[in-house]
């Protein structure tokens, strides 16, 4: 169990097993993040990084086989994609989708009123999105042009990931989960798309940020560090921890963690 | 006898009837009409045992029991459908049940721009001049041409002059009309383009009824040197209605000539478009989206002859097809042996919506040249899933992210459109028939 999770939680991972083409990658994995709180969880390649992501956002192709995961008390589960989009989770996808055909403006405008809709909220017309959504652009730097293309199309590595931090500024979730977002960027554009993701946070806004590297970690402060391996959380603590495994690298981890499991 | 030979005698038997009440009339016009009974009367309804007819089955329209049908006893063409696109931007005229009329503008021939009138007219008053215009349809390579060139009666005649660049569009539509009992039109469109002209012609496909009915179209294009000519065939027939349209586009030296056609409706649509590039340095750009639906069919037979060198054709049809629908396309492409430094492309994408849609498609290519850059292929697939999901985690239905997604694979011909406002009038349409396409 992560220590120090003192809040009530929003979201909350009890022992969870989850599976991919015939393979377990989570092999119970507890992870309790509380309101406000910025969670980031480090892990070697193969360590089931994304696969959490996934299990949260609902990807069709991954299955929970065991184990809870509640958000706000709910079955997270038993919910569509878009249910729990709805809800409040957002996910900044680590190779987000070049979707040919739609205007970027549209996909975003169209993606705002489904929660609007979803809230009781009238839906914004082009105007009024319009006004949004420049005023939302500002926060990761992006440029005007990028809206009339098609979705991620021909985007440069920042721009696809400015574009996942734009959304998340229009979807406004209550759990952010940012999937190696520091992946294929320069160190401006690793700047700038930190910048935007600090600027929303906030005390009912969580964050659970996924990396390999410990690099995003010093524009993203987290509150606590996760270490996964072999899909459980193997160890957790302060930012000092991602300092840590940056000196001594996984494998200090991954042999530490297997002189504890030996008994006596 | 089976039902194709049935109803070809049926059409046959309405064609004496309405050859002989035509009376006394120019022997020219009268001979043309002869050529195309007998050619049809040859050929009759084409069997699926033909290579152009493999995938299409006629058995539905033959056992239509069809009779012509009688613009006259109409009332007259009811406010139609067809598309408003304002009047700064196409000049609106109608072929109703294939009798000219004019709607706004008188049929007669402008002063300047593009000139619009009925074939009959110019039969009455210059029937050397019809007679040379109608007689190069090719009647016997396909019957459905010959039929309708058997009740050749009025039509329309769009004629670009020299030089001439009008900026609006000349918008026809094709409407057929409401009967109690199904029926059969033969609209005719001839287009001449003079040298260096430039026009933008609509053709805008409807019917009027609810029931079955058969609407069979010839459409002339003749593209005289360095005329540049964009063509639209939206057809957007309702559920009941068959359509079989013949496409026949000559081309000169350095003309350009594009065409979207749109299949978006109806019970059969099958098109045969056929382009002749016949002078060098001629371009062809053919785009097509069709889309069939449960128990409907959309054909696109697509043929492009490179007959000099130094000609481009550039080909992409795209086929949406929905649980239960079948689409099919056949392309072919014929490099002939003096047609050096050609440049030909031809595909075809696909998109099935369901475990029972179905897609025939053949791109081919016949070479008989060396010195040529061809390229063809033909591609099947299903909406992606990763882009599925992407949508819907952005808080997105599954239906509305399908929707979304087809309506996205679209995009590329919509694209192209020649018209702005004709892109947004489309847009309801196109969507329209695009929802409830979804397999689940």
């Amino acid at each position: 169990m992560a220590k120090g999770a003192t809040k009530t939680p929003i979201l909350e991972l009890r022992d969870v097993h989850a599976e991919a083409g015939g393979t377990e990658i989570l092999a119970g994995l507890s992870l309790r993040v509380g309101a406000g709180e910025v969670h980031a969880v480090m892990g070697p390649n193969g360590s089931g990084k994304s696969t959490l992501a996934n299990v949260l956002a609902g990807r069709p192709s991954v299955h929970v086989t065991e184990g809870e995961v509640l958000f706000d008390g709910q079955d997270l589960t038993a919910l569509s994609p878009e249910e729990r989009a709805r809800e409040g989770i957002f996910l900044a996808f680590q190779y987000p989708v070049e979707i040919p055909g739609v205007a970027n403006m549209v996909f975003l405008k169209t993606a705002a009123n489904a929660l609007r809709k979803h809230r009781g909220e009238p839906e914004l017309d082009a105007m009024d999105f319009l006004a949004l959504l420049r005023d939302k652009a500002k926060l990761v730097d992006m440029d005007d042009k990028l809206m009339q293309r098609a979705v991620n199309e021909g985007f440069s590595g920042g721009e696809k990931k400015r574009n996942e931090i734009l959304q998340m500024a229009i979807l406004e979730p209550r759990l952010a989960v940012l999937d190696e977002t520091d992946s294929g960027l320069d160190i401006d554009a690793l700047r700038s798309v930190a910048d935007g993701v600090n600027s929303l946070r906030n005390a009912d806004r969580s964050m659970l940020v996924i990396t390999h590297y410990q690099r995003l970690l010093d524009h993203i402060e987290p509150d606590h560090v996760h270490v996964l391996a072999g899909g459980r959380i193997v160890r957790s603590g302060g930012k000092e921890l991602a300092l840590e495994l940056e000196e001594r690298g996984y494998g200090w981890i991954e042999n530490t963690t297997a002189q504890e499991a030996r008994p006596g | 006898m089976n039902a194709l030979a049935i109803a070809r005698d049926r059409h046959l038997a309405d064609y004496e009837g309405f050859a002989a009440r035509l009376g006394k009339e120019p022997a020219l016009v009268a001979a043309i009409r002869q050529q195309g009974a007998r050619a049809f009367r040859r050929q009759g309804l084409p069997s699926r045992k033909l290579e152009n007819w493999r995938y299409t089955n006629l058995g539905p329209l033959a056992k239509l029991q069809l009779g012509p049908a009688s613009p006259n006893l109409q009332s007259p063409a009811t406010a139609s459908a067809g598309l408003s696109l304002g009047d700064s931007v196409a000049r609106r005229f109608t072929l109703h049940d294939g009798r000219f009329a004019a709607d706004r503008e008188t049929d007669v021939t402008q002063d300047e721009g593009v000139e619009v009138q009925g074939l009959a007219r110019l039969r009455r008053t210059a029937p050397e001049q019809a007679a040379r215009l109608l007689s190069n349809t090719p009647i016997d390579e396909h019957p459905f041409a010959a039929l309708n060139t058997a009740f050749l009666d009025d039509g329309a005649l769009v004629r670009a002059p020299r030089g001439i660049f009008d900026e609006r569009a000349i918008q026809l539509v094709v409407a057929a009309g409401a009967y109690p009992d199904p029926r059969v039109s033969h609209p005719r469109v001839l287009v001449v383009a003079e040298p260096m002209s430039h026009l933008t012609l609509i053709l805008d496909f409807l019917n009027e009824g609810d029931g079955p009915g058969f609407t069979n179209a010839v459409t002339e294009l003749h593209l005289a040197e360095d005329a540049v000519v964009q063509l639209v065939i939206l057809q957007r027939e309702r559920a009941q209605h068959f359509h079989i349209g013949g496409v026949f586009v000559h081309q000169e030296r350095g003309s350009r000539f594009s065409c979207h056609t749109l299949s978006l409706g109806g019970a059969l649509v099958r098109n045969d478009l056929s382009v002749q590039l016949a002078g060098e340095g001629a371009v062809s750009r053919l785009r097509g989206l069709f889309v069939a639906r449960e128990g409907t069919v959309a054909d696109n037979h697509t043929r492009v002859d490179h007959a000099v060198p130094h000609c481009e054709s550039h080909e992409l049809y795209k086929g949406i097809i929905g649980e239960g629908g079948r689409g099919v396309f056949h392309g072919h492409v014929i490099v002939q042996p003096d047609a050096q430094q050609t440049l030909a492309e031809q595909h075809n994408l696909n998109l099935l919506l369901g475990e029972k849609a179905e897609i025939d498609s053949r791109p081919q290519l016949e070479i008989n040249a060396d010195d040529v850059r061809c390229s063809h292929g033909s591609t099947i697939g299903q909406l992606d899933a990763e882009a599925l999901f992407y949508l819907q985690s952005r808080a997105i239905d599954e239906s509305g992210a399908r929707e979304i997604l087809t309506r996205a694979f679209a995009e590329e011909i919509l694209a192209e459109l020649p018209i702005p406002e004709l892109r947004t009038s489309l847009e309801p349409v196109v969507a329209a028939e695009l929802a409830g396409l979804q397999g689940n």
